[in-house]
Parts: structure tokens; sequence; C-alpha cells
């Protein structure tokens, strides 16, 4: 019997496991994907918000404005590709004008600092990338990027290390209250007990509330295309560029990701349901003429990946975190869309205490330690530093993924360290491998032999990302 | 700092065959260093036959032409570091590599690129669809099958017909798995002649040329993918959409020269071959640094690679020997019906012939190029057939370069 069961290893679910983990409580993680962050936490922007765009008084105006700086220190704290850029959000008429000098007074009513109002050539000074059409400005200097999947692997790891389990492969199926708590079922028969029950199944959590017996709101999947550009366009802005909202939506930005390459994105549709994930042509086509109309001399030729993430978003555009009214001992953190990256350290500080609120006796774990170890990212070391590390660790002596200066030793980490890699995938969002230019293309027969090795599976059920993804057919 | 008179970066056909000639043309300390456990490149996975038969007259598998290397290089006792991954080169020529004892730094008195090429990948052409397990790059699969000894896909469709794509459906259908289709985007096939009629039509493999695939299926593994023809803009042409069942798509849409090390150094590149800017001798814009083989420009025939190497090889030992001071260069350009002129530029100086290699724009019948300065001509060459899967070479003779100042251009004219 834990204290607290979450449904979902997403960015939320991590962040809030991570947070529950600096009290005496016993916390486990349920996640049907053969990884943590397979949702939207690995398919959005990656953007820290500054905070002017969610309507005052509104829960996402007062997590996100209360977030950012948290976002940054948890990231600094588990060694996350973090970066404090700074955002630009473009207007290209003078009804646009109205609109940048309309964010800037929401933004100083949810109290965001810093932020100002610049011309158009100012903000071409800036960013000299910027269409000549750009009329004017709404600069956020407390705006910034981050790597999504990495905070997201970085907070259940911290987790685990101070205790939580995961179980991953874990699609629950049936949730049950009973006298003492909840059961949550999977469908592979396996059934975990918990006294309370967080609902963080991100673009599934009404059907988990539903499943508990509480399904009183439905999720509006709604999709997002992005292309990625190799590094070498990485520098082609140093702000995140927004533009203005309009009616195709918030907007296609162009961005530096916390990696430095840089992303392009997201359109916005209405698709089936959260496992939408497939692009379009139309939609790419979109990301690229609307990305031009910020940045005319983003070159496309550059892609090295297309993708698509599924917001969880609901009619009433708030998030949802709350205890249910008619299930006791289940609280609902649903409906983190944009800004709920920004929010999540946020978030997991108000779940906890919303449990608190709710009963959970929460006495602080004298032996938390919330810092995680840095990955010796070789890219990030002077060669000195490299040669040093290599002669304690003849691992970190072999490269394995050349586009992105990934080591053996970076990739056995990952397989080891929590939470474990178990996947192709697995293994890409945690040392980069595969990620680079050539896509894995030289790398991937590599890293599948080392991923048979450290996990003692056979080559032949390697998989790309769990269940039915197996790279191979068998032996020759 | 190590100190070696030739740094090879890359072990591949280019490294070797550069490696054996500065060694035989009196350059003895020699390195090369390969990221790989064993010298070979590519050449290790490419188990057909068809290597060598221009430059050793002989036919041999891939991992028997790099043999025949390996064994002249052992036999020269030229340095080899193995499982040793290049991070970075300096104009200065000092080489930074790493290896399982650390990292290392060399100081070369002349340094050859010759890192090789990889492939296009799925992102860079970016096909809409999901992402499913089973989308491999040619190459990658090549390497499963024949290094690994793993069957990758029973139903295949591939995209792009340039020869590693046509080999490799060959190579699956020997091992029993079904290739549906091969969609070539462009109306004619970039790969060899001899490729599509031995490893398609021996095989009843249909080839659809102006077709792309313009969805992939499937969210776990590949399901199928949606192929369509394109039109002259190559825009899918919607109404062709047809769905194909299969489990494994292939790709083979190009190679791209692997020049992350030479940027990095300055080195100037040619946009169009991907390459560095060369001479005749292969030595780039940065003096005593040459470039060789599928890093330089994407070569047909591991034989042409062969012969590229040796001429930067010399090219490397001739400046390490006698440090020339610089002498003015005209440069090549590229006429009607011609993509590209490599070298790009050329001492005219009438000290030696100079060869000219070159690709087409598109497939042309009987043609005559023309090698020509201004109003003067150099040379012509007449062929019955050009196609932009075939490197073209002409030669021009030492007296022809004498008194030629401005640019030199080829071109052709269909007869």
């Amino acid at each position: 019997m834990y204290d607290v069961i979450i449904v979902g290893a997403g960015v939320i679910g991590g962040m809030l496991a991570r947070e529950l983990t600096r009290y005496r409580l016993s916390v486990c993680l349920l996640e049907k994907e053969n990884d943590v962050a397979c949702g939207a936490s690995k398919a959005n922007s990656g953007i820290v918000h500054g905070g002017y765009d969610p309507t005052p008084g509104t829960l996402k105006a007062k997590l996100n404005t209360a977030g950012v700086e948290k976002l940054f220190a948890a990231a600094a704290e588990l060694h996350v590709p973090c970066t404090r850029c700074g955002s630009l959000v473009v207007a290209f008429s003078a009804e646009e004008d109205e609109i940048v000098k309309a964010l800037l007074e929401r933004g100083l009513i949810n109290g965001v600092k810093g932020l100002s109002v610049l011309t158009g050539d100012e903000a071409r000074a800036l960013e000299p990338a910027l269409s000549p059409d750009v009329t004017s400005a709404l600069s956020v200097p407390n705006a910034g990027v981050v790597c999504p999947y990495q905070l997201t692997i970085a907070a259940v790891g911290n987790a685990m290390d101070n205790g939580a389990a995961l179980q991953l492969n874990f699609e629950a199926v049936a949730v049950s209250r009973e006298a003492d708590g909840f059961t949550v079922t999977a469908a592979d028969g396996r059934a975990v007990k918990g006294r309370y029950l967080v609902n963080c199944a991100g673009g599934h959590a009404d059907q988990i509330a539903a499943m508990a017996g509480d399904g009183f709101f439905t999720l509006i999947p709604r999709a997002g295309e992005y292309m990625l550009l190799d590094k070498a366009e990485g520098g082609r802005v140093r702000r995140t560029i927004f533009q203005v909202p309009t009616k195709e939506g918030k907007g296609i930005l162009v961005t530096p990701t916390a990696d430095g390459n840089l992303l392009t994105g997201p359109t916005a549709t209405h698709v089936e349901s959260a496992e939408s994930t497939e692009t379009t042509p139309a939609g790419l086509e979109t990301v690229a003429r609307l990305a031009a109309k910020s940045v005319p001399s983003v070159n496309f030729r550059q892609v090295i990946t297309s993708f698509t993430g599924v917001r969880a978003s609901v009619a009433g555009g708030d998030f949802i975190i709350e205890p249910s009214k008619t299930v006791q001992g289940l609280l609902h953190v649903a409906a983190i869309d944009s800004p709920g990256l920004t929010c999540c350290v946020a978030i997991a500080e108000y779940a906890v205490g919303l449990l608190q609120s709710m009963g959970l006796a929460a006495e602080k774990n004298p032996t938390f330690n919330g810092a995680r170890a840095d990955v010796h990212a070789f890219r990030h070391m002077s060669n000195e530093e490299r040669d040093a590390y290599i002669k304690e660790h003849p691992d970190y002596g072999k490269i394995i993924c050349r586009c992105e200066t990934v080591t053996e030793g970076e990739i056995r980490d990952a397989l080891r360290r929590n939470p474990p890699a178990n996947d192709i995938d697995g293994v890409k969002r945690r040392t980069r491998a595969g990620m680079g230019r050539c896509q894995g293309g030289f790398c991937m027969p590599y890293v599948m032999r080392l991923i048979s090795e450290e996990r003692d599976v056979n080559m032949t059920d390697v998989t790309k990302n769990g269940g039915a993804s197996k790279q191979l057919k068998g032996r020759i | 700092m190590k100190y070696h008179d030739i740094v090879i970066i890359g072990g591949g056909p280019a490294g070797m065959a550069a490696a054996v000639a500065a060694y035989d043309a009196g350059v003895t300390d020699v390195a090369i260093l390969d990221r790989e456990e064993t010298l070979g490149g590519i050449l290790k996975q490419c188990i057909h036959n068809g290597f060598g038969l221009h430059k050793l007259g002989r036919e041999l598998t891939g991992p028997e032409y790099a043999d025949v290397y390996r064994a002249e290089v052992e036999k020269r006792g030229i340095a080899v570091y193995t499982d040793t991954m290049v991070t970075a080169v300096s104009p200065e020529r000092v080489v930074t590599a790493q290896n399982r004892t650390g990292v290392l730094t060399m100081q070369a008195g002349a340094v050859v690129l010759a890192m090789g090429c990889r492939e296009r990948s799925r992102g860079a052409l970016n096909i809409s669809g999901t992402r499913p397990a089973g989308v491999y790059s040619a190459g990658t699969a090549q390497k499963l099958m024949n290094c690994e000894g793993y069957r990758v896909g029973e139903r295949v469709v591939i995209l792009g017909s340039g020869d590693i794509g046509l080999i490799m459906a060959r190579r699956l259908s020997l091992e029993g798995a079904k290739v549906e289709a091969v969609c070539e985007i462009m109306p004619y096939s970039g790969g060899l002649i001899r490729n599509i009629v031995q490893c398609l039509e021996d095989f009843g493999i249909p080839l659809y040329l102006s077709h792309t695939v313009a969805e992939i299926h499937g969210r776990r593994r590949v399901e199928g993918v949606t192929i369509a023809e394109v039109d002259d803009k190559r825009r899918v042409i919607e109404a062709t959409k047809r769905y194909i069942p299969c489990d494994t798509l292939l790709l083979s849409c190009g190679l791209i020269p692997e020049n992350e090390l030479t940027r990095a150094a300055g080195i100037p590149m040619d946009p169009v071959t991907g390459g560095a800017l060369v001479d005749e001798h292969r030595e780039t814009a940065v003096p005593g640094i040459f470039a060789c083989g599928n890093v330089l420009q994407v070569h047909d025939l591991v034989d042409y690679v062969s012969d590229e190497a040796e001429i930067a090889g010399v090219g490397a030992a001739s400046f390490v020997k006698n440090q020339k001071a610089k002498r003015p260069v005209i440069a090549t350009k590229a006429g009607n019906g011609v993509r590209y002129v490599l070298p790009q530029q050329v001492h005219a100086d009438g000290s030696e012939d100079i060869s000219l290699f070159l690709r087409v724009t598109k497939p042309f019948g009987k043609v005559r190029y023309t090698v020509s300065a201004g109003e003067r001509v150099l040379a012509t060459a007449n062929r019955l057939k050009a196609a932009p899967g075939e490197m073209e070479k002409i030669t021009v003779g030492r007296d022809k370069w004498q008194g030629v100042a401005g640019p030199v251009t080829v071109s052709l004219e269909e007869l």
C-alpha cells in the first residue's frame, strides 16, 4: 500500500513524484508506455513562458508567474539543459501592435517583471533575422527554453533516487475505491494499491477520471506539428520568437532549443485522440510558411526531423487541479496544456498542498536530496576534461553517436541510472544519440547492442519505443 | 604533442589508398585514424561483388577490396589508430582525437580528409506520417544484415533508386523478404544500370519512376506506406496516391559528404558537391589539408575513390617534402548541361596533365563535352550517353594548359 499513486509519468507526474519524496511518503508512478515522457512531455515547444499570456485570475496565470523561477531553479538542480534566452512576441500590423500593448498590460496584471514594448527596429536590433515587416514586439526577458523530456526524465530519476517507485507498461484499465484507498489494475493484470490517487494522465486524464468514477470533464486533443532543424540553424535567432495570437491560433514560434537546435511550430488542429501524433503535409507546410513570416531566412533544407505533440486541452481553457468532489482521496491534475511545462514545479507544489488539505500527513524526509548527478555530457567538456575523464572511465573514450558526440559511457549510464532507458528512443532522449543530423543512421546498431547488453535482452527484442516496435525480424 | 608527417582522417577506401600512395611517394611517417575497430569503412558491409573491376582488374566483394588495401597498409608499417574518433582539425593541422586511452592531439605535416559520407535521413526528407520502428536508411539496414546477421523486415518498400537501395532490394530478396516496390522521385534512376538489371529486373521488383512515399503508417511498427506519383515539380499528385502494406521502409535517397570537421576548420566548401573546394592535387583552400573520396564528392564506384585518394596522397607527400610557395590558380566552371566540375581550381602552368571530373544535370543521349577558356578550346570528348549517376572524366594534357589565364568552363552539347 503506497501513500500516493500517480497515474502518468509525464513532466507533471514526474515533478509531483519528486515533490512528494521531500516528505516521508511512499510514492508510485504508473506509466502506460515503455518510458517516461512519452506523451505531450516529449513533443512540445520546450518554452519557459514569461507569464503575460494567461487570463488574469486563472490558475494558469497564478502558477505561470510563480512557476518561472521555480522551473529554472529545478532545472539547475537536476542538471537539465535550460537557457533564459528571453522571448519576443512580434506584431505585423497596427492592429497587432495593439495586441502587443494589451499583452503588456495583461503581463503587468499577472505580475511579470521586465516586460517592455519595442519598435520593429528595436526588435530587429536584438534579432537581426526578424522580418522587416515586424512592426513592434513585446520583450519578455524572463522567458527561456528547457529540454522538456530531459526535465521529465531527471524529475522521475530524482524521485526514484529518493525512494519513489516507477512501473512502466502499466496501462490502467480499472480503478477501484476501497475502504482504505485505491487499487489500480493494469491491462496485464498487475495491481497497485495506494491511499491517495493523483490523476496526471495527460491526454488520457479524462479516461482515468472516468475510470475512477469522476468523469466530469472531456479533453479536446489538439495537435501541434513541429519541424526541428540542424544545429547549423540553431543561431538563427537567440530568443524565442512568437507571433501575436491570431485567428489561426497562438501562432507559430521560431526558437533556439536548450540543446542548440532551431525549432519551428506548432500548428493547432483538432484530432481524434492523444495518440494522433502523425505529421501531415499540410501541417508541415503551414509551419514552414508561418515561421518564415517571422524569420524569413530560416533554411528549411536543414530540417532533421518533424514531429507532432497533442495538447490536453479543455473547453474552459484553464488547468483542472482540484480534489474530486465525489471520490475521496482522488486529486485531478489535468488539462495541463500550455504553459504547463513552465508551471510544472509550481503545479507540483500546489498539488502537494491540496493533498495535505485532503488529509495526507506529510512529514519532512530528512534524507531527501533534490540534486541529480550531472550526466557527463561529452559535448560540453573541454579536451582536458575529456582526457581526465576517459582515463578514469575508458568507455567515455568511444564515441558512438558522431553527430552529437555521445560516448559509449554516456549510453551505458543512461541504461543504468534512474529511470533506466529500455529502448532506442529512451537512449536518444537521455543522451541525444540518434538525435543529430543522421538521425541514428550510423549509431543505431551500436545503441541496440548496448541496450541488449545492459538490459539483458536479445538483439531481436530491442524496441524503438516498447511494445510491438521491435527493430529486427529475426536472425538471418 | 605527437607528430606525423601525414595524418589521414578515416580508414575507408579513400584513407587507405591515400596512405599507401603517400608512403610510396616517399613520406613514410603516415598515420590513419579511424573510428571503427578495423579499417575498411563502409566496404566492410558491402558483401556484394562488383568492386575492383577498373582498379584491380578483378571482381571482388567489398570486404575483399578492403583487404587488398589493408594488406598494403600493413606491409608498409603505416601507423593505424583504430577505435579513434577525430573531434577537431585546426587550420594549423593540429588533429584532436579520442579513444579509450584518452584525448590525443597530433601535429601533422599534412592532413588528408577521408571521412566519407552519410545517408539522407527520413527527417531530412520530411516524409509525413507516424514515426514507427522499421524505417531504415539503406546503409543501416545493410549493416544490420551483413555485419550483425539480422533480418530487418519481411515486406519492404524502398524509396530512392540509388545504388545502395538497389543492392539492398536484391539482398533483402535473397534473405526471403518481399520487396514490394522501389520508388524514385526523379523520372530516372540515380543508380548504375547494371544494378537496375541485376538487383531489380532479375528479381521482378517494380521500379516506379516519378514516385515518392507520401506518408508512413503504423504506430509501433511500420504497417504500410502511401506512395504517389509526383509532377515535374516533385509535388505529390493526390489522385495517384495508393497504399502499400509493408513492415519496413528503406530510404536510399542520396549521400551527403560528412564534412562537419571540414566546416569547423573553416575550409571553404562547394555547395554543389557538398565537399571542400580543391585543386588538382585535392588540396583544399587551407594549405596542407587535402580531401578525397566521398567526403569530397560522392563517387559511383570505389575504384574511382581509390584513384582520387592516390592523387590526394601524392599531393600530401609533395606538400610535406616541398612546402612550395602558393602558385596562382584559375577556376573551373560548370557550363551548359554540367552540374559541377572537380577540381574547382587548377594550377594552369602546364607542369602536368590535369583530369577534370564532372557530373551532368540530367540524362542525355550522345553528347560532346568541350573544355574551353574563353574562345580557346582545350579539349573535347564525345560520349554515347551521359547520366547524372555516372561521373565523367576528361583529361587535358599539360601542353594545352600553357597560357590559360581565365576560368575554364566544361559544357556539353547533345549531338
